[in-house]
């Protein structure tokens, strides 16, 4: 498919889930639906800089954490949503902003940059795990340490704190939110800044060569990503009407990761479906008692790294797009170029 | 006075620990520029090791100090043999996959030992500096972090194996040419990494409660040590232990434990700017 009709095609399937999916669904399942839609906008974000910037973030759930974290505290303290919102996907940018100025402008290599990440995540998560006590409130919201912040309002109409969404309407913010998303990232790889990404990432010399400040590049990646993980953050803080500190805990940057590894590398869609597996996969694994759903999560990571390293959409897309010569190279290329 | 001689013993022993934590690391790192995330579960294995063979009646020194590190030694070269040797060269594929080792190793520890603290009880009493009490087991810490630093350092300075080894780390091809097959002086390097994390987590398993996500608490500190003391194994390690170890003590002192960690971060960070290649990726370069 070209670039137009993979995009239109996209689309048109976001919205018909949009408007089907609570046809076929009673509201338990809608419900799931919403939190495997939160955790896909969480995948899109990692897909986004690892597939397309080359940027080895290991700790995007920091930044899912800081927005879920400043969506609870601002709302607590607002009543309204909307600037709530906003602030959720604003402080994330600019927490990664401020890390990835340390880190790109540092020149640090990719593996210090995972490192790094990483490590942001675990101090995140012993910060806020030792906010319990009354000392430890913003304006009217407690953080609750290890136990988390319950009760956090829901999203309302703009504007107009007395009337919140119901399960349903909830449904319609969270999957409108990721098509916008995906639309958005659409836009950007489509853009002049979105091949000039792709060429950092395919070789950061030359792009350095051809005249491109490849830091700030990089920078800008991390930090939109940074604001779209906080937007997932947020939607899933509102799914729950809760968050604890678990969101920044090791399992859950890993989860990150496998979405993404085992959707595709270098695509759009695979992050979206990685979510929606996994974390099917993992709410399947939670109904029994036998297997550790850390022990499938690690497996699934070990295997697909040794044995599918490119991901299960661009394996099944090189399957229908095999050339009649049978020129094995057109599959590496297409999923570099079309999301 | 008493005061000042606590906080420098408390200043010693975080060294100590960061040492311990991050030297198995650092071996591993130094030699293959492998950053191996599953550092913690390996840990952590040493610590179990520790405790279930206490249990079973071993004496705690024997299990300490050559059962945990035997058991996680033969461990790491298990893994090494069955898939980190397929990913050398690809740097960021050995972190996702021993970041899936992590997970796995925790999924599997808490089906068989239940997702509970355990812990022995750590030997020795205590003693005192001035008015203050503290712990002669933190003595037994510093003293082990400084056998095992020291003994790195030997081995690799003055034997055989250490010359072939710091020769791999140079030039592996050149070292090929001359008849030490790198892939073998890996597999070794992995499981005596391995080996030391295990020591480290046996060490500390009376200092700290043993669970199966224990690791996650040691990784950070480990991770920013290695990566802040640059390419020489122990000289970096022990200088980034040396400057870490002493703010986020005196951060600790000043506010509280998780804001020691917060205040390691922030100087790390600060660092990496500064000091992109590490410690002696700039000063000392040619020590070890």
């Amino acid at each position: 498919m070209t670039g137009w009709a993979s995009f239109v095609a996209m689309v048109a399937a976001g919205l018909a889930l949009l408007f089907g999916l609570p046809m076929v669904f009673d509201l338990f399942g809608l419900l799931q639906m919403t939190v495997f839609v939160a955790m896909a906008v969480l995948a899109l974000s990692q897909g986004f800089i690892w597939g397309y910037g080359g940027v080895m973030s290991f700790g995007q759930t920091a930044f899912f954490g800081l927005g879920g974290y400043t969506y609870a505290v601002a709302v607590l303290n607002m009543g309204d949503s909307t600037v709530p919102v906003l602030l959720s996907v604003l402080v994330p940018t600019l927490f990664a902003a401020l890390l990835g100025y340390f880190m790109f402008y540092g020149r640090i290599s990719d593996a210090y940059i995972g490192v790094i990440t990483l490590t942001v995540t675990v101090i995140l998560f012993n910060v806020v795990n030792s906010t319990a006590g009354d000392f430890y409130t913003i304006g009217n919201a407690a953080l609750g340490g290890f136990n988390g912040m319950p009760s956090v309002p829901p999203l309302n109409v703009p504007g107009d704190p007395s009337s919140p969404l119901d399960p349903e309407q909830t449904w319609y913010a969270a999957m409108g939110a990721l098509i916008l998303v995906y639309v958005l990232l659409r836009m950007i790889l489509a853009s002049r800044f979105g091949r000039v990404v792709v060429a950092i990432r395919e070789n950061e010399t030359r792009a350095q060569l051809l005249g491109y400040d490849t830091r700030l590049y990089k920078l800008v990646v991390f930090a939109i990503g940074g604001g779209i993980a906080g937007l997932g953050g947020c939607l899933y803080t509102n799914w729950g009407s809760f968050i604890s500190p678990t969101v920044f805990g090791l399992a859950a940057s890993a989860q990150v990761l496998i979405y993404v590894l085992v959707g595709g590398l270098g695509t759009l869609l695979g992050p979206i479906l990685g979510a929606f597996g996994i974390q099917y996969l993992i709410s399947l694994i939670g109904t029994q008692e036998a297997v550790n759903a850390n022990l499938v999560l690690g497996a699934i990571l070990v295997v697909f790294v040794l044995l599918v390293p490119q991901g299960v959409v661009p394996v099944v897309r090189g399957l229908f797009r095999r050339v009649p010569n049978g020129r094995r190279g057109r599959v590496a290329e297409a999923a570099v170029v079309e999301p | 006075m008493a005061l000042t001689g606590l906080i420098l013993f408390n200043v010693a022993n975080s060294i100590a620990v960061l040492v311990l934590l991050s030297l198995g690391l650092g071996v591993i790192y130094g030699m293959m520029k492998i950053i191996n995330l599953a550092h913690g579960e390996f840990l952590m294995l040493g610590a179990y090791t520790t405790v279930v063979s206490t249990n079973a009646g071993l004496n705690l020194w024997v299990a300490m100090l050559i059962a945990a590190p035997v058991a996680v030694g033969l461990f790491g070269l298990l893994v090494e043999r069955l898939f980190i040797r397929f990913l050398y060269g690809r740097m960021i594929d050995t972190m996702l996959a021993t970041w899936g080792l992590s997970l796995a190793v925790i999924g599997l520890i808490t089906t068989i030992f239940g997702n509970t603290v355990r812990g022995v009880a750590a030997p020795f009493g205590g003693f005192a500096i001035g008015g203050y009490q503290t712990s002669l087991y933190s003595l037994f810490v510093i003293a082990v972090a400084a056998v095992m630093a020291a003994g790195l350092w030997l081995v690799l300075r003055f034997t055989r194996f250490g010359l072939i080894v710091r020769a791999t780390m140079q030039n592996p091809n050149m070292a090929a040419a001359l008849g030490a097959p790198p892939p073998q002086i890996y597999m070794v390097t992995f499981a005596l990494g391995s080996a030391l994390a295990g020591l480290a987590g046996g060490v500390l398993a009376p200092v700290s409660g043993v669970s199966p996500v224990m690791g996650s608490a040691f990784i950070a500190r480990a991770f920013i040590t290695v990566l802040g003391g640059g390419p020489a194994i122990v000289t970096g390690t022990g200088l980034a232990s040396t400057l870490f170890g002493g703010i986020s003590e005196v951060a600790t002192f000043l506010t509280t434990p998780v804001f020691g960690q917060v205040a390691l971060l922030l100087a790390a960070l600060i660092m990496i700017r500064i000091l992109p290649q590490g410690i002696t990726g700039r000063l000392l370069r040619r020590s070890l």
